[in-house]
């Protein structure tokens, strides 16, 4: 094991939760297996509607007499593929945009970074919900507004860490023997890049999620019948406040899917620049 | 001190003018026409056609970026297109509603918040600097919307203690509209009862916004005390004996606080975008929920009109929050 | 007659991850009144333990295993921290840092700061209220007078980033004195400064010294700093004291074979490690007895046996089997 996976696993609540995240990936892959009503994503009983938690269902049942239980082990798959994508396709936008900006200083960088700091002026939940709304409500449109909204942190941080090396020696050390502009960027930038695009990537996985939930909420991404955990808080208003635990169950996945990423990412981001330590 | 200041709002100006071409851009570049978006399913090709000149969507694309220059700077933001009303006018109206819940949700969280981070970095890695750290923690990773609807849960319907929604009661008299902000409203039209009913309806709305903030500064406290702890100018002034209460609360908590500062900033931009959700939970008639109505119905002009407005808000926010900044630590002020 | 300050077998030991270390192991020295003495040693041999055990603000991890601190016929270490801070620390006992820089709180006015000091450590003089502020900062003014810092009313009202180096380190000697103290704890008060800046800081203390008439303990690793201004010298290796006596006779002969090769090899009286073979040793694993026998040129083996007990010789004390 190198140090520092093993100075990693020395952080308590880092390890707590890398195990969450480990959990949900093993749910949100095994899914339809675990499931007690794996049906359920889609089906509804219409004579077990609104019970409450019982040996046989948990969770209790939801409006359509669906397991609440099994839609919040479906719901897992979604509520991770969402933030997996977009954190993909923004790292895919931001990651290349803050290398150009880094290594070039000309009116490239100049406007590159001055359009990222336009999309930053503005919080991200405002932005992605003005564009999904533009484009046709969808969980796709969803996905692309939350990327669109987002790259701009990776395309900040790749920027700060470009410029950081190429001020350093070493790549004034690479330039004198004659290596070319693209293969200093991608051969011995981009590996320097990995660590904090890494650890803001496990943050913006957890927030992701977060702001994925809202926008399903709002009725702006998943669509019914799909077991998505923001619509079922969405779809248990009408029912409370007998039903509890309609909402309950929804939202305390939430809570703990971000809450492992937002741990995970902290600790991660502890290794990468001890200054930051949250332990000092 | 004035030229600080005006250095700031200069510093402002090209992201104010990159949201400008942002939400304009967002318009031209939606893919779908949005001529015919805002005519609706079914209009004729010559219904549309009329509402692209009416628009200007057929001119240049630089004359009409000027043209939306020109209706900005005179705060024309358009019409709504289902209620017909001036956007602008109904902002004014419902700005006041949103900076009302967020000044005191920004208060609850700073007055409760602060202190409580001290408290944990002097207890560094005890029990109770634990406890606070995991409360933080999920501070950052609770949906607002699910805790409004759990506290509602909770706190109206279960105990009845606190309204569910609103910002008044249907029995309570309105006070004379003055600033707009019923809390102040109330004070000024000397309506005591109605301070106390609009009081009990802000708790729920406020203690589910605050939550978020509150953690991000409790950590961002913690984590400058600790900081500031570590300085020479702590060692000397307890070897020259400091009273302690003030050497914490005073001495090391204003080095403190700048981080907490530039913070506050930025939790300002997630309040407003928290607001969204947690004004249309609680029925607060604020822009949040007039923002929510927007996406339900559908209002395109309306939405970019809020982005904008929200983009303006946090840049402001930011000069301000640059300037206390500046305040607190005078070393700013005499940079170049 | 009773000094001043004596300290006797003090040690303070730290747990660390690693182990404990043992920083201070045997301080002697004693400060009369009215004198300066110089805490001569290189860095990590313990100087700033043993000033921060002077003024009781050890870390949370350090702990004082034994020896006394005797401060006006009282020992400082049996205080509690309440009576440290309410009659010793900033009253009784005036300090200089090092860096006057660092040391001030950049985000508050030089006057505030000061002031705070005053507020609760100036002697009583019968007045309440605003009218004792106001006194202070009459004293207060005076005192920078007296410390040649240019335009004292307005400097109140300054921020310390808005000073030159040796004026603040006139501030903050003004804010040592402020109090009346009997004694005045200087950590390398001159090592942040330039060369002319130190010549004139080193003359200001010499002249308060016998103005204020408190004593100095001045602590440093400069040689010849110490011959400069110091009356008397305690010379510290690895956390023990190794000769102690009158400067002037140290300083010309040194009995210390530590002492010895310190100023032999630096003709400019700096001290350095270059003309010592070997290296100091870390505090986790000490060298049983006298610290310094692994690298001394006179050592027998009886020096790892035990600590030697402090010998007399002409006008200084040392430890030295040498001398037994």
């Amino acid at each position: 094991m190198t140090p520092i996976l093993r100075k990693l696993s020395r952080d308590l609540p880092a390890m707590f939760g890398l195990a969450i995240v480990l959990i949900v990936l093993l749910v949100a892959i095994l899914g339809p297996l675990l499931a007690p009503y794996p049906g359920d994503a889609a089906a509804s009983h219409l004579l077990r509607r609104l019970k409450p938690p019982s040996e046989g269902f948990p969770f209790g049942t939801d409006n359509l007499g669906r397991d609440i239980l099994s839609r919040v082990i479906l719901g897992a798959r979604g509520a991770l593929e969402v933030p997996l994508v977009v954190v993909g396709i923004a790292m895919t936008i931001g990651v290349p945009l803050g290398l150009v900006a880094g290594y070039r200083r000309d009116w490239v960088s100049e406007s590159i970074m001055r359009f990222t700091d336009a999309v930053l002026a503005i919080p991200q939940l405002v932005l992605a919900l003005a564009l999904a709304q533009l484009l046709t409500p969808s969980l796709q449109s969803a996905m692309l507004a939350l990327s669109l909204t987002y790259w701009p942190f990776f395309t900040r941080i790749v920027y700060a860490e470009t410029r950081r090396l190429t001020g350093s020696v070493f790549v004034d050390a690479l330039r004198g023997i004659g290596a070319g502009g693209t293969r200093i960027v991608f051969l011995h930038i981009l590996p320097n890049t990995i660590s904090p695009v890494i650890v803001r990537a496990t943050i913006g996985l957890g927030f992701t999620i977060l702001v994925a939930a809202v926008l399903g909420f709002l009725g702006m991404g998943a669509t019914p019948p799909a077991p998505d955990w923001g619509l079922a808080i969405a779809e248990s208003r009408s029912y409370l406040p007998t039903c509890w635990w309609f909402a309950t169950f929804p939202g305390l996945a939430i809570l703990l899917t971000v809450m492992g990423f937002n741990l995970l990412g902290d600790g991660l981001r502890d290794l990468v620049d001890p200054r930051l330590r949250r332990s000092r | 001190m004035l030229r600080f200041v005006l250095r700031r709002c200069g510093l402002a100006l090209p992201s104010l003018f990159g949201l400008l071409v942002i939400t304009f851009l967002m318009i031209r570049l939606v893919p779908s026409d949005p001529a015919a978006a805002m005519a609706g399913d079914d209009a004729t090709p010559q219904q549309i056609a009329l509402l692209r000149h009416q628009y200007g969507f057929d001119r240049p694309i630089w004359e009409q970026f000027g043209v939306y220059l020109g209706k900005i700077a005179r705060f024309d933001l358009g019409e709504s297109a289902f209620s017909h009303r001036p956007i602008a006018l109904d902002i004014a109206q419902r700005l006041p509603a949103t900076l009302e819940l967020i000044v005191v949700s920004l208060l609850l969280s700073v007055g409760i918040g602060v202190p409580l981070g001290v408290f944990a970095a002097l207890r560094y890695n005890q029990g109770a600097d634990y406890l606070l750290r995991i409360v933080s923690v999920l501070g950052v990773a609770v949906a607002a919307f699910w805790l409004a609807i759990m506290l509602q849960l909770l706190f109206s319907m279960q105990l009845g203690w606190l309204p569910l929604r609103g910002e008044l009661a249907e029995a309570t008299a309105p006070p004379a509209r003055v600033t707009g902000s019923i809390l102040l409203d109330s004070v000024i039209d000397g309506r005591w009862d109605a301070l106390v009913d609009a009081l009990r309806h802000l708790v729920l709305p406020a203690v589910t916004l605050a939550f978020g903030s509150l953690a991000s500064i409790v950590r961002f406290t913690r984590a400058g005390v600790l900081e500031t702890l570590q300085n020479d100018f702590v060692f000397y002034e307890r070897a020259m004996g400091y009273r302690r209460s003030r050497l914490i609360w005073l001495y090391v908590l204003r080095n403190s606080v700048t981080a907490t500062v530039t913070q506050i900033g930025l939790l300002f931009g997630s309040l407003i975008a928290g607001g969204v959700v947690v004004e249309a939970i609680f029925d607060w008639p604020g822009i949040g929920s007039y923002t929510v109505q927007a996406i339900l119905t559908g209002d395109r002009q309306v939405m970019l009109a809020v982005t904008l407005l929200i983009g303006a808000i946090y840049a402001a926010v930011n000069i301000v929050t640059d300037v206390v900044h500046g305040l607190i630590d005078p070393r700013l002020l005499d940079r170049p | 007659m009773i000094p001043l300050l004596r300290i006797r077998d003090l040690r303070v030991s730290i747990r660390t991850d690693a182990g404990v270390a043992s920083i201070l192991d045997g301080v002697d020295l004693s400060l009369e009144r009215g004198r300066i003495l110089g805490v001569a040693g290189e860095s990590g041999c313990g100087k700033s333990t043993l000033i921060r055990t002077i003024m009781g603000i050890l870390p949370n991890n350090a702990r004082v295993e034994s020896g006394e601190v005797m401060f006006e016929g009282e020992d400082l270490l049996v205080f509690s921290e309440a009576e440290l801070n309410g009659q010793v620390r900033g009253s009784r006992i005036g300090f200089i840092p090092q860096d006057p820089l660092l040391a001030l709180n950049p985000v508050f006015k030089v006057g505030t700061q000061l002031l705070e000091i005053m507020r609760d450590h100036a002697p009583e003089d019968g007045l309440r209220g605003r009218a004792r502020g106001r006194a202070h900062v009459r004293r207060l003014i005076h005192l920078l007078q007296r410390m040649q810092v240019p335009d004292p009313e307005t400097a109140l009202e300054r921020y310390p980033h808005q000073f030159s180096g040796g004026q603040r380190q006139r501030l903050l000697i003004a804010a040592a004195l402020a109090c009346a103290p009997g004694l005045v704890v200087a950590d390398e008060p001159t090592t942040a400064l330039d060369v002319t800046t130190q010549r004139e800081i080193l003359n200001l203390l010499r002249e308060v010294v016998e103005e204020f008439g408190i004593s100095l303990l001045f602590v440093t690793h400069d040689f010849g700093v110490v011959a400069e201004l110091c009356d008397d010298l305690c010379v510290i290796y690895a956390g023990q004291t190794v000769e102690a006596g009158l400067a002037g006779a140290i300083l010309s002969a040194p009995a210390h074979p530590y002492t010895e090769a310190l100023l032999a090899c630096h003709p400019d009286r700096t001290i350095g490690f270059q003309g010592i073979p070997g290296s100091v040793p870390s505090p986790l694993a000490p060298p049983p007895g006298c610290r310094f026998a692994p690298r001394c040129a006179f050592a027998v083996p009886v020096c790892s046996a035990a600590p030697p007990p402090a010998m007399s010789r002409s006008g200084a004390s040392v430890k030295c089997v040498r001398y037994a």
